[in-house]
């Protein structure tokens, strides 16, 4: 049996999703197809940060673009995706003063693209964030940057782009895909076969699979970043947290959800099986973030954690992704290997691709993540 | 020092025995135990400063305590003990334990978990009001506080811990409401063949069954637990039930203790990578294991309930055969009449340990008729309407799946107590076999972490 659409788009994540669903909106008949079920992978199991600065500006603008869709996500997918715009503060140490030149050198840049940023020190700073240690220094603060429930967001995309019409099709690996003709074909290990004329692959970690059937290989790893969250505690910490630093072991990040859990990420990062579709916590990085906490906001440590996870998530050497079309096949499209970020892009990749796809340009600029960067083809 | 180094995770009758094999054949193993004292969970011993004799403690199994103890006692000077010391994760062949407010990390040649079983529950409405204990916690407030949970006590599930807990309270002096079986007598009956592979066992439980009739306890058979009745200041204020014929009933009563034979426990073997099958007799799933407790993961072995709910007599036989695989597996000569012995004792108590079950199945029909505004995770405080919706809004059919929209099993329990019922409620919503419903995969830690581990360890 083969099915025919517009489009196929495979890897149901939070840019699969979204794109099947900004693509219905533009009117173009879609096929998602998902090898286990949608947003399972890193989208379904990310810490949830929906953040915009501290990312290279040169990104803002699809950051931006993103943060958009963020804002009207209940009246996008149908549903309450639990996103909760309270702010989001990036901090530095004592130990690092020059860090605050930067955030105030960087508040200065992203304000040209559309991003206010203010700087919190001193009793400021203690006043409006008690929950700080004394190590802390100050930080920059980003009103309208937030947090949402990662399990909810790519399931939601993926539901709302079927009620509008999209084929959404789950337990279903895609195992080769070739262009015949002006077709695309995409063969699945249960023997069915899906063809279109267009082929988006936004499969992840595990996307260098089919760009390389089509002779564009990349340099694409996997890691597992670290991630723990506490018994639930009185809800207090609206914004999220994180820490900027040179220092991996440094790095640490957290928000509160309205249930009064604290989720916790950061650190060094653990092995990931795309194998297996599995990523496995090392103890000494929970640990790690323990004692890591003790300097961030010391009162945390009075609490317990009831559970650690991960997710299997690609990176590519300049942390970046892969994001436009092929360099050797016409009709064919990528967006993969958000490299720790893709959670907040999400939703502006999606919009971003579909507009891609159905008008031939962007209005968003997405050059730098051209597939055939000389950063990709130089470890390839 | 020579030898394998081997783990034991539990010191209850599986890796006490497993211990003393082990010291046998030269081997120093570290036995490391959550609990303050040896023996497990049916032989746990007593806090120093209470002095209750043993056939106060634990009845008509008081001489196998005691042989079990005073195998411990000799063995202390042989191996390391670890007591007090939870364990919550394993990591690549290395044992991460809490040990009074310390982090322990233990490498290891050899795992033996020997972890015991914990109470099945089935929600019934109204649970989640103070009073209602599992009936192991009932047992343990007796045993090692010497306290009762309630002044009347409903005793209501199925399975032989509802008569030997209820029995006990009895002895005790504390108030028995009820004791109400889900099971129908006519299981019993037609057990019965099975469950003469142990008259000792079979006599002892029919012993406390006459001994709550005599004292004028009122017992049913085949009941449909209805709602436990209370308020969230006052707790449990009573409980009512269907029974076999259909009637209703309720009575007074200011505690309930339920649960419904047992469940491994299993989320270290989850965290050692450990494979699982379903087993369609008990409608869970089960670390997979060869006769003599080899797991599919190379080195790591199970023995006990931990693996398999056959009891306290198989335990100690299968903890023989574990320490008997480690041996062998490590180049240790190994008798294979003492290997044979040992499955021969096992395969008997099986078939014990199949009538039990036969007798007092899984009331898994319960899940289908639970009303809707029950709790089904107390943790998390979600109700099975809330589950079912999800269910059908969203086309969670798996247990993970269900897990991640609803929260059902992702509170303190890690979903230990919710997580059996759940699946059924899944299945039922969403009509599929209970096996493609799947499992909660297990997350460390195994119980809830303090953050200020790492001030006081490494
Ligand atoms: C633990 C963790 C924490 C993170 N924290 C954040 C954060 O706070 N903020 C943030 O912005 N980002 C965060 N990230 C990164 C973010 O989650 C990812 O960048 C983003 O979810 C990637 O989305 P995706 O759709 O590209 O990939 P995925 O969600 O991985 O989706 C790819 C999909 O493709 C499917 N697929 C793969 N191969 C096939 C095939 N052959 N056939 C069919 N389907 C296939 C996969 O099953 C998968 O569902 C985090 C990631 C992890 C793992
Ligand atoms: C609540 C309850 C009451 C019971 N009462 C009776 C009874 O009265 N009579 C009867 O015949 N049978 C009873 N049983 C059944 C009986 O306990 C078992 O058949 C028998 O104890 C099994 O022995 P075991 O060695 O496999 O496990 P257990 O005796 O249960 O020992 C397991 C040990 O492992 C330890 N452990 C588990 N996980 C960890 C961890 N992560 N870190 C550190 N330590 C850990 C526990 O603290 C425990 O001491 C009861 C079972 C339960 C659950």
């Amino acid at each position: 049996m083969t099915a025919a659409s517009d489009v196929i788009i495979i890897g149901a994540g939070i840019a699969g999703s979204a794109a099947a669903f900004f693509l219905r909106q533009r009117g173009c008949s879609v096929t998602l197809i998902e090898r286990g079920l949608a947003g399972q992978q890193a989208s379904g199991v990310n810490f949830g940060n929906v953040r915009r600065q501290g990312r290279r500006l040169e990104h803002l603008a699809l950051s931006n673009r993103a943060s958009v869709s963020w804002r009207r996500m209940r009246e996008l997918v149908g549903e309450d995706i639990e996103y909760i715009q309270e702010g989001h503060i990036r901090i530095c140490y004592r130990d690092r003063p020059e860090l605050l030149d930067n955030f105030a050198e960087y508040a200065g840049e992203a304000r040209v693209r559309g991003l206010e940023l203010e700087i919190v020190t001193g009793t400021a700073l203690r006043q409006r964030f008690p929950f700080f240690g004394p190590d802390v220094l100050g930080g920059s603060y980003s009103a309208l940057d937030g947090h949402a429930n990662p399990r909810l967001v790519a399931p939601a995309f993926a539901r709302a782009a079927k009620r509008n019409g999209a084929e959404v099709i789950e337990n279903c690996e895609i195992l080769q895909v070739e262009k015949a003709g002006e077709d695309f074909l995409a063969s699945a290990a249960d023997g069915r076969r899906f063809h279109a004329p267009i082929l988006l692959v936004t499969a992840g970690a595990w996307g260098n699979r089919f760009s390389t059937q089509f002779g564009e290989p990349v340099p694409l790893v996997s890691h597992g970043p670290t991630m723990c969250v506490t018994e639930p505690v009185p809800y207090s910490i609206r914004c999220a947290v994180g820490v900027v630093t040179p220092v991996k072991e440094e790095d640490l990040y957290f928000r509160q959800i309205p249930r009064g859990n604290i989720i916790i990420g950061g650190g060094p990062r653990n092995p990931s099986y795309p194998d297996l579709c599995r990523a496995y916590v090392m103890p000494r990085n929970t640990l790690n973030q323990f004692k890591q906490l003790r300097r961030l906001a010391p009162e945390l440590t009075r609490l317990n954690i009831l559970r650690v996870w991960s997710g299997v998530e690609g990176y590519f050497p300049d942390e970046q992704p892969v994001m436009g079309p092929s360099r050797t096949t016409s009709g064919l499209y990528y967006a993969f290997g958000f490299s720790g970020g893709g959670f907040q892009l999400g939703p502006g990749v999606g919009d971003v691709m579909a507009e891609l796809i159905a008008t031939g340009q962007t209005t968003t600029p997405i050059d730098m993540f051209d597939i055939g960067r000389p950063a990709l083809s130089a470890t390839a | 020092m020579a030898g394998p180094r081997v783990i034991i995770i539990g010191a209850g009758p599986a890796g006490v025995r497993c211990a003393e094999t082990l010291v046998a054949a030269g081997i120093r193993p570290t036995i490391i135990d959550e609990g303050r004292r040896d023996g497990g969970q049916i032989y746990r011993r007593q806090p120093d400063n209470f002095t209750r004799s043993y056939s106060t403690l634990y009845g008509t199994e008081a001489a196998k305590a005691a042989v079990l103890h005073s195998c411990f006692d000799a063995l202390r000077e042989r191996v390391d003990y670890l007591p007090e010391t939870l364990v919550w994760n394993i990591s690549e062949r290395v044992v991460y334990a809490l040990r009074l407010g310390k982090l322990v990390e233990l490498p290891f040649d050899a795992l033996v978990l020997c972890t015991g079983a914990t109470d099945r529950l089935m929600p019934v409405k109204g649970w989640n009001f103070a009073g209602t204990y599992s009936l192991g916690g009932a047992q343990v407030a007796l045993k090692s506080q010497a306290c009762a949970i309630g002044r009347r006590t409903a005793f209501i599930g199925t399975g032989p811990l509802l008569y030997l807990v209820a029995a006990q309270y009895l002895k005790a002096g504390a108030g028995v409401a009820a004791v109400l079986d889900t099971s129908p007598w006519s299981l019993r009956l037609a057990a019965l063949p099975k469950l003469l592979a142990m008259p000792r066992a079979l006599f002892n439980g029919m012993a406390l069954t006459l001994a709550l009739r005599r004292a004028g306890v009122p017992m049913y058979n085949g009941v449909t637990p209805l709602e436990i009745t209370g308020s969230g200041e006052g707790g449990v204020s009573g409980l009512s039930f269907k029974d076999a014929r259909g009637q209703a009933h309720s009575l007074a009563c200011d505690a309930v203790a339920l649960g419904y034979h047992l469940r491994p426990e299993t989320q270290l073997a989850d965290l050692a990578r450990c494979e699982f099958q379903f087993d369609a007799a008990t409608r869970q799933w089960l670390p997979r294991i060869d006769p003599d407790g080899r797991s599919s993961v190379h080195g790591v072995y199970l023995a006990g309930d931990g693996a398999r709910i056959l009891g306290a007599n198989a335990a100690e036989a299968s903890g023989r055969l574990a320490a008997l695989a480690v041996l062998k597996d490590s180049g240790h000569p190994v008798e294979t009449d003492v290997v044979d012995g040992q499955r021969r004792i096992l395969a008997r108590l099986e078939r014990f340990a199949q009538g039990l079950r036969q007798s007092f199945p899984w009331p898994a029909h319960f899940a289908a008729n639970l009303p809707d505004d029950a709790v089904v995770c107390r943790c998390e405080a979600v109700t099975v309407g809330e589950l079912r919706r999800v269910v059908a809004q969203t086309g969670a059919t798996e247990s993970n799946r269900a897990k991640a929209f609803s929260r059902v099993g992702m509170g303190r329990c890690q979903g230990r107590y919710c997580g059996n019922a759940a699946a059924e409620i899944i299945a039922h919503a969403a009509d599929v076999p209970i096996d493609q419903v799947g499992r909660l995969r297990g997350q460390a830690p195994v119980k809830p972490l303090p953050i200020a581990i790492a001030e006081d360890g490494a």
